[in-house]
């Protein structure tokens, strides 16, 4: 059983524009975004998952998605310092919510951006980090710092792919789902070395954020959209859940950046 | 160059972060040499490399540095110089710093400044209120002056060789009497050419030779085509040049017959008189006592000549400036923009012009005494190129190459 955070998408909406994604002209459908979120909790529940809640707080529309709240390893939680003063309100409410369920805060200094596992996310014992657009590379250190391990840093390239989550997920046989382009050419080469075998997915699907999907053992749940991709998990012996995330794409996030797992893997063996 | 010293720390070998700071220094049209690199010995150790960044100016610098940020550099502050006042007029503090004739900066209030001139030699005084850093001669240092002192807060940028491996100086650097010469003009035609289409600004320094070795006409045909913009020269080499114009021969040689002359000992006298009665060599030129030769084509094409005297000399012509000090003034202030200097049969004069060039000027040493030519490209080794011929011989076969230059549309194979 895996134990992941969500928000409900009570004061959920397009308020601003931080991201190619986001056209207040082009809200979101509150009863729509209900359902669809529900949808996901359901899945999840249902792939014996033990959902989590932090309550949703008004001006804060973002906060629905979670994944963006921090970096949650062992017993550590590293807070978010969000890029945008719009989210930076959220990253007091996570915090206390995970201190009063008994995590140990480790704060980044203020200056350092960093968007957690949006932009955080492990393959094995490496954890590989995206940076420039919102998470900056100086975070990934005291990251490593923190948990004693590997960071691949990669540079993300393309706007519509501002976190690694959007264009990047580790699969548990040690592959990993990803859209290359997003990435720089060394990113690109970083990725290729530390993931043996990748799996690739076409222009159109990415753009559906087929890659923001959660993954649970041989579970993955994912926006619908991406014919190739779940025919590709399938022939390696993944389940696909397929699910309609169509008003959060109007926010650039999916299942993904709506779910934060409690916590992402255990503590490093090494780490104090 | 202008520089900063980086500092990238973490995972930055299996990120390929390293790599691609490097090659994101190379693309912008920077350099770098790494000071230190410590590599992490555990998968999970972080590595650690200190790296100092060149660039062409300090806006590509800046630009760089910005880019290298956002890939984790972070920028190393810099100390500032140390400085300690003049005693008096005339004299350097102790253990002042004494510059080279390369590309200097200072770092001050944590900004590094360009030392202007590059001369070597010199001392480096500051002016805080202006931000100015000035290299300095002896006679130029007033009581009080604040000068730099020890080494700290000094970069030198030193001088890179051409990467171009076709260019004459990457070609040619050394001195020996059994160069292929022919080679050698050519590729020296091509550089003064591209330098004048490209509007540099050509030095040429020399002296009585070009008049005793007949290669006076040669020298006038590169000032009327434009090779010329600065020439710097003592009393002689205009008295000759005049002597030749006024009288038809220089000082007891007679280039027609090519025999001494009975009364030519008498001319260059009478030529000087002629010209300090006139008042001086340009008004000579505007009255029409003197219509050729090569003052009289500096001063028809606009070309600026310094003359500087000598205590050997006759006369001397009005133009000639005696004071040593205030010659290489002169000097100093015409120099600057120079990128091309020609140096030939004039050994004194041209370690004395060496002396105040940076050292980025290409210079080109032509002497008939393999012993000169060697004194002189032993000053600038990065960029020399030495001949050891005849001097009239030179300058025909470089006119020769330069008319054939001008003349023929660029090929392909005259690239060399």
């Amino acid at each position: 059983m895996r134990d992941l955070l969500l928000c409900p998408p009570d004061h959920y909406g397009i308020e601003y524009e931080i991201n190619p994604w986001m056209s207040r002209a082009r809200g979101a459908e509150a009863a729509l975004a209900q359902k669809q979120w529900k949808d996901l909790r359901a899945t999840l529940s249902k792939l014996d998952c033990k959902i989590e809640l932090v309550k949703p707080q008004p001006k804060l529309p973002d906060m629905v998605f979670t994944a963006n709240a921090g970096l949650a390893v062992g017993e550590k939680f590293i807070p978010s310092n969000f890029r945008h003063k719009e989210r930076a309100g959220e990253a007091p409410h996570f915090a206390r919510w995970m201190e009063e369920h008994s995590y140990q805060i480790s704060w980044l200094p203020e200056d350092y951006y960093f968007e957690g596992e949006g932009d955080a996310l492990f393959s094995g014992d490496v954890l590989f980090c995206g940076y420039k657009f919102r998470s900056d590379i100086k975070s990934h250190r005291a990251v490593a710092d923190i948990l004693g391990c590997l960071v691949i840093s990669v540079e993300l390239v393309d706007p519509r792919f501002y976190h690694l989550d959007t264009c990047f997920c580790p699969l548990p046989d040690g592959g990993a789902v990803w859209f290359s382009a997003a990435f720089d050419e060394y990113g690109q080469r970083a990725i290729r070395e530390h993931v043996p075998q990748l799996v690739d997915v076409v222009p159109e699907e990415a753009a559906h954020f087929s890659c923001n999907a959660v993954v649970l053992d041989r579970d993955i749940v994912l926006p619908e959209g991406a014919p190739k991709l779940v025919t590709m998990l399938r022939e390696r012996g993944y389940r696909c859940h397929e699910l309609a995330m169509t008003e959060f794409l109007k926010a650039g996030g999916a299942c993904k950046c709506l779910t934060m797992f409690l916590p992402q893997r255990d503590a490093m063996p090494d780490a104090q | 160059m202008f520089s900063e010293t980086i500092e990238l720390r973490g995972h930055i070998i299996d990120s390929l972060i390293l790599p691609k700071v490097l090659d994101e220094i190379l693309r912008a049209g920077g350099t770098f040499k790494i000071d230190q690199i410590k590599i992490g010995q555990q998968r999970v150790d972080q590595s650690f490399a200190r790296i100092e960044v060149s660039g062409p100016t300090h806006e590509t610098l800046d630009e760089l540095v910005l880019r290298l940020r956002q890939h984790g550099a972070e920028v190393v502050e810099k100390g500032d110089v140390q400085l300690a006042s003049a005693p008096a007029d005339g004299v350097f503090p102790a253990n002042f710093y004494i510059t080279t004739n390369q590309q200097t900066f200072v770092t001050l209030d944590g900004k590094e400044i360009e030392v202007r001139p590059a001369i070597m030699d010199s001392a480096i005084a500051v002016d805080n209120a202006s931000q100015r850093a000035t290299a300095v001669k002896f006679y130029e240092v007033r009581k009080g002056m604040k000068i730099v002192v020890g080494h700290q807060g000094i970069r030198v940028a030193p001088i890179q060789r051409s990467t171009r491996r076709t260019e004459v100086f990457e070609f040619m650097s050394n001195v020996s009497i059994e160069q292929p010469k022919s080679a050698v003009i050519r590729a020296m035609a091509r550089e003064l050419k591209r330098a004048r289409e490209t509007g540099e600004k050509i030095l040429v320094v020399t002296g009585p030779t070009v008049i005793h070795t007949g290669g006076a006409e040669y020298l006038e045909r590169l000032i009327e085509w434009g090779y010329v913009d600065l020439l710097f020269a003592g009393n002689a080499l205009a008295m000759r040049d005049i002597e030749d114009v006024l009288f038809g021969r220089p000082q007891r040689i007679n280039l027609d017959r090519g025999g001494l002359d009975d009364a030519g000992h008498e001319n260059h006298i009478r030529a000087i008189n002629a010209i300090r009665e006139a008042g001086s060599i340009a008004r000579a030129v505007e009255i029409g006592v003197l219509q050729r030769g090569i003052m009289c084509s500096c001063v028809r094409h606009g070309v600026e000549f310094v003359l500087a005297g000598s205590i050997r000399d006759d006369g001397p012509l009005p133009d000639v400036i005696t004071d040593a000090i205030e010659a290489q003034k002169a000097m100093r202030e015409k120099i600057t923009g120079v990128t091309i200097a020609l140096m030939m049969g004039t050994m004194l004069h041209s370690l004395a012009v060496e002396s105040l060039l940076p050292a980025n000027v290409k210079t080109f040493y032509i002497d008939i005494n393999p012993v000169s030519v060697s004194k002189l490209t032993e000053r600038n080794r990065f960029q020399a190129v030495g001949l050891v011929t005849d001097v009239e011989a030179f300058l025909r076969e470089l006119t020769d190459c330069l008319a054939k230059l001008d003349a023929a549309p660029a090929r392909d194979g005259d690239k060399t």
